[in-house]
């Protein structure tokens, strides 16, 4: 194991660089697409979008979203458009990830908003507060507190899922791993080298946001 | 003046009438108690004066403002109706002056230092301004109540809407909360009161109304009602609570 290491680290790091790239790259666009849905589902005649979108995608796995996205989309475009069209792997990679995390936030934002007490809503409603500004001022700014924990479960399952977008050819820390295996043929040794990498990320991602969440709890008084 | 005309005001959930045929005046510097065994509307009446609720038919009238009306902003009608809740629902994200400052500031009723000064002003007349820089869940209940209460007023208001206030505090806190609203009562604040305190129903209210099964079954002046109550209906509850 002390060997492969040895030679293999360069590869190994650029690969944990990639799969770290595409999950920073895609969080911001799943976290927007994850509140525009979820504020959609809010409203009384957007909430259709919320609902196609959060059934197609909790509806099938990201694997094939993956496929469709980097195979479908492009052979879609040429037969219909008669132009050639080609995602690079990491662009495919960023759309179907934000696409499915974008989902599963929006459902995570939308169980913080319904889990902050009624009488919230009421109180600001009550003092001649509009209804945005309620949302914003006093909802809003609760909610998100606590969500925190489940928004940075998310991540990480997103973390994980970039190991899928190895199917496709882009050189992640999943498919570094293939590829190592294929010259050395030592699938063990490769695959723990593999796993520990994706636990170190991901413990490091998660003692982050301890961290976050201690700074903005939800009733400071009780915090300090 | 009249502040407060209510007339044949109903309010359905689903097939479940709670209020039948509400009929009210409250002038200008009155205050009403409203009391009455707990499903008799008391608290869902309260909250169609602000429109928490929607009525389902009859109109209210607030200064004027026929909030029944579709076309009348009710968050202007609102800015001039304090309301205080059983389970007080400070936001537990700001501090004791911001709760008390945000709406005057958000809503550009005053700037922030004025709006900062009046908090104080206001909390060192409940006795609290030495917790003006605390979160809500570091004071006990009853300073929470207080808070609740001066973070309505903060918006000058010119009528108070009280469902319970008194009904989720520890009995040792009860009277701080009350003495405050007496307060209140002696500058002649308009007030409206859902209460089970009927001690403080019979020192503090002018007019006290008991409601059941969705209408309001006998009204009078506290002596009235606590001394000689005519319907068998009052006679029955305040055998039970008194």
């Amino acid at each position: 194991m002390i060997e492969l290491l040895q030679e293999y680290w360069p590869l190994l790091i650029q690969a944990g660089l990639m799969t770290i790239k595409l999950t920073v790259i895609t969080l911001p666009f799943a976290v927007i697409l994850g509140l525009f849905a979820c504020l959609c589902g809010l409203t009384k005649y957007f909430k259709f979008i919320n609902t196609i979108y959060l059934n197609i995608i909790r509806g099938t796995p990201v694997l094939v979203q993956v496929y469709v996205v980097y195979f479908g989309i492009p052979s879609f475009i040429k037969d219909v458009f008669n132009v050639p069209f080609k995602f690079t792997a990491i662009t495919a990679g960023v759309i179907t990830l934000s696409l499915n995390a974008g989902a599963y936030l929006s459902e995570i934002f939308r169980g913080g908003i319904q889990a902050v007490n009624k009488g919230q809503m009421e109180a600001a409603r009550s003092l001649g507060l509009p209804y945005h500004k309620a949302m914003t001022k006093v909802i809003l700014p609760q909610a998100f507190r606590i969500v925190i924990p489940s928004i940075v479960n998310q991540f990480i399952i997103t973390l994980k899922d970039t190991s899928i977008i190895s199917v496709i050819g882009l050189t992640e820390l999943t498919f570094q791993g293939k590829q190592i295996v294929a010259t050395t043929y030592k699938a063990f040794a490769v695959w723990i080298i593999i796993g520990a990498l994706y636990f170190i990320i991901i413990y490091l991602l998660t003692k982050l946001s301890k961290y976050i969440e201690r700074r903005v709890s939800i009733d400071k008084g009780k915090s300090k | 003046m009249i502040k407060v005309r209510v007339n044949n005001l109903q309010k359905k959930f689903g097939s479940l009438e709670v209020l039948k045929d509400i009929n009210l005046e409250v002038h200008e510097g009155e205050v009403v108690c409203l009391i009455g065994p707990s499903g008799s509307g008391k608290s869902t009446f309260l909250r169609c004066i602000n429109k928490l609720e929607n009525p389902s038919g009859g109109s209210i009238i607030v200064d004027d403002n026929e909030i029944t009306d579709k076309k009348i902003n009710i968050n202007k009608v609102r800015e001039n109706v304090g309301m205080v809740f059983q389970q007080f629902n400070l936001f537990p994200n700001l501090t004791v002056q911001k709760n008390i400052t945000m709406a005057p500031v958000e809503l550009k009723k005053m700037g922030k230092d004025e709006a900062d000064k009046k908090a104080i002003e206001l909390l060192t007349r409940v006795g609290l301004a030495d917790k003006k820089d605390s979160y809500p869940s570091q004071l006990s209940g009853g300073q929470q109540q207080r808070v609740a209460i001066v973070r309505a007023l903060a918006m000058n208001p010119d009528l108070m809407l009280f469902d319970e206030p008194t009904s989720a505090l520890d009995p040792e806190m009860v009277g701080e909360v009350l003495d405050v609203m007496k307060d209140l009562a002696k500058q002649k604040m308009t007030m409206i009161v859902v209460t089970h305190e009927m001690g403080f129903a019979r020192e503090v209210a002018d007019r006290v109304l008991f409601m059941d099964g969705g209408y309001i079954v006998e009204e009078g002046t506290p002596e009235q009602i606590f001394g000689n109550p005519k319907n068998p209906r009052t006679v029955s509850f305040l055998n039970k609570v008194l």
